[in-house]
């Protein structure tokens, strides 16, 4: 049984549809990359998977259970957290708070703030400092480790890479890799095609709120994501299982 | 040593106005509603101690722990039956649907109380009006317990949101009500307990109304113009700043009173203008900071 399984979902923000029909299938274990253009409708999908926007039209199913019509909160419990774009930490609260403040819901696990600031270093030293004054690298690390305190069986990334200095990527993207060796489910968007398909073992392409191209990531070429990232070509549908 | 006195007086008043702001201090603080039946909730809660105290003859301390959670209770409803549908149609919506509440309230409270004045100073003896007098000075024992109250319930709201996990989500909730939602807490379930709070302070500060002054289904508006003069003039959403507002505000008043006693309301607006019209908008930022 699949982990997630998107059903023919429609998203809408009034008129504007930025989802259309989009089914997908996430396996437990799997880290799957979405890439696309800027308003392909990624950020739209990963918020409709969190429960942060309702769908129009389709089904979310959750480790066998229909959890479409689920508030966002309940998701959490279930195993779904979402690290949004642009971080949104609560910038009055301290690095521990914006980590300890998942406590209420979470699903029973093994992540801590200790263990988080672990996999994190660069937080050790800023553990009491308000998160409005961290470094955009501080801020991402502090939002995935927000994210891994809520016992996560499938995190949603998005946009990790976004407005961080080089050396603040590859510090979060060396973190991420230990979390997917882990065995976490992880759905990442991305805009650095690179480093997408580097930790991914599946990618699928999104253009105008559809999904055009999917595939293993190591049976994709480069230029083929990029054709289906630009709508330049319409390529088929690569391997429908993972 | 008049002045002195003078000052103390305004302080001592201070403290009973920032417990009537308390409560809206933290509604705004939270969810960003100013609540106009603010002041007619706090006249409720000392009609609900005038009944409780005359009706049982148990007293008032005793009564005042029956009236706290009945209002926490009625905050809660009214959060959930009231303030969320409106609360999600934007900022003007809720301060409508309040000001429609208050109307409700003073003309029910007019209906079963009839428009008479009402006090509870019958019920408590010398307390509202015994004082000692210390080097000149006369202070009011009634005065001291008010703003001991005020400094009690101002410091447990200051470390139920700082130290507690329900008041670390209730500021997470403050400042991003979507993002809250996405770590597992309950947007609604925060806002309807923050509205419970205010509304259980309020109601203590409409027991303190109900022993220092009389009342009737009128007094609510002007309780209201107090308690927002004391948030505005301290910073919103601050709880030390309500603390210093409403001290402000009474040692205005009182000095405007010993300038002419016509002056008395006067000289709060005044302030309240003054720092309305200032560029720094208050005394304390929402974090308590001296802006």
């Amino acid at each position: 049984m699949s982990l997630l399984e998107v059903r023919s979902v429609d998203a809408q923000y009034g008129l504007l549809k930025a989802v259309r029909g989009v089914s997908l299938i996430i396996e437990e274990g799997e880290t799957r990359a979405l890439v696309g253009a800027n308003g392909a409708g990624k950020t739209t999908l990963l918020s409709v998977i969190a429960g942060a926007h309702r769908p129009a039209a389709g089904t979310i199913i959750f480790d066998g259970v229909d959890i479409t019509r689920v508030p966002a909160h309940k998701r959490v419990g279930l195993g779904i957290a979402l690290v949004p774009e642009g971080r949104r930490l609560f910038p009055g609260l301290s690095v521990e708070e914006n980590l300890s403040i998942a406590g209420g819901r979470r699903r029973d696990g093994a992540w801590t703030v200790d263990r988080v600031l672990e996999i994190f270093p660069m937080l050790q030293t800023r553990r009491r400092q308000r998160a409005a004054t961290l470094s955009g690298g501080e801020q991402q690390a502090t939002a995935i480790g927000r994210a891994l305190m809520c016992n996560p069986r499938l995190i949603l990334l998005d946009e990790v890479s976004l407005g961080l200095a080089p050396m603040a990527v590859a510090s979060v993207y060396d973190s991420l890799r230990g979390l997917i060796s882990s065995g976490t489910t992880v759905v990442i968007v991305e805009q650095d095609l690179g480093r997408a398909l580097a930790v991914s073992t599946r990618v699928t392409c999104m253009l105008h709120g559809e999904i055009v191209l999917e595939g293993e990531s190591s049976a994709l070429t480069r230029e083929q994501i990029t054709a289906a990232y630009f709508g330049v070509r319409q390529p088929s549908i690569v391997g429908s299982e993972p | 040593m008049n002045w002195v006195n003078v000052l103390l007086q305004g302080v001592l008043l201070g403290g009973f106005y920032a417990l009537l702001a308390c409560g809206l201090s933290l509604m705004f603080g939270v969810m960003r509603i100013i609540n106009l039946a603010h002041g007619d909730i706090a006249v409720i809660g000392a009609y609900l101690i005038w009944v409780i105290v005359n009706q049982t003859q148990i007293p008032p301390w005793l009564a005042a722990l029956l009236v706290l959670p009945i209002m926490w209770v009625a905050g809660y409803a009214m959060y959930v039956l009231l303030l969320e549908r409106s609360r999600r149609a934007g900022l003007l919506v809720p301060l409508l649907t309040t000001f429609g509440l208050a109307i409700v309230i003073q003309n029910v409270l007019l209906q079963v109380f009839s428009p008479d004045d009402h006090s509870l100073l019958s019920s408590t003896g010398t307390l509202a009006t015994s004082s000692v007098s210390f080097g000149g000075l006369s202070i009011s024992i009634f005065g001291v317990l008010t703003l001991a109250t005020a400094v009690i319930v101002l410091s447990g709201l200051q470390l139920f949101l700082s130290r507690t996990t329900a008041g670390r989500q209730m500021r997470a909730t403050a400042e991003d009500p979507g993002v809250a939602e996405l770590v597992g807490i309950n947007a609604r379930s925060v806002y309807a307990k923050a509205t419970a709070i205010a509304v259980a302070i309020a109601g203590l500060g409409g027991i303190f109304l109900a022993i220092r002054q009389t009342f009737n289904p009128s007094t609510g508006p002007t309780q209201l113009i107090f308690a927002f003069e004391a948030v505005v003039i301290g910073g919103f959403g601050s709880p030390w700043g309500t603390l210093l507002g409403g001290i402000v505000l009474g040692v205005a008043q009182v000095i405007g009173a010993q300038v002419n006693p016509q002056y008395f309301v006067l000289f709060g607006h005044l302030v309240f203008l003054a720092v309305l019209a200032s560029p720094r908008g208050g005394i304390l930022d929402r974090r308590g900071r001296a802006l």
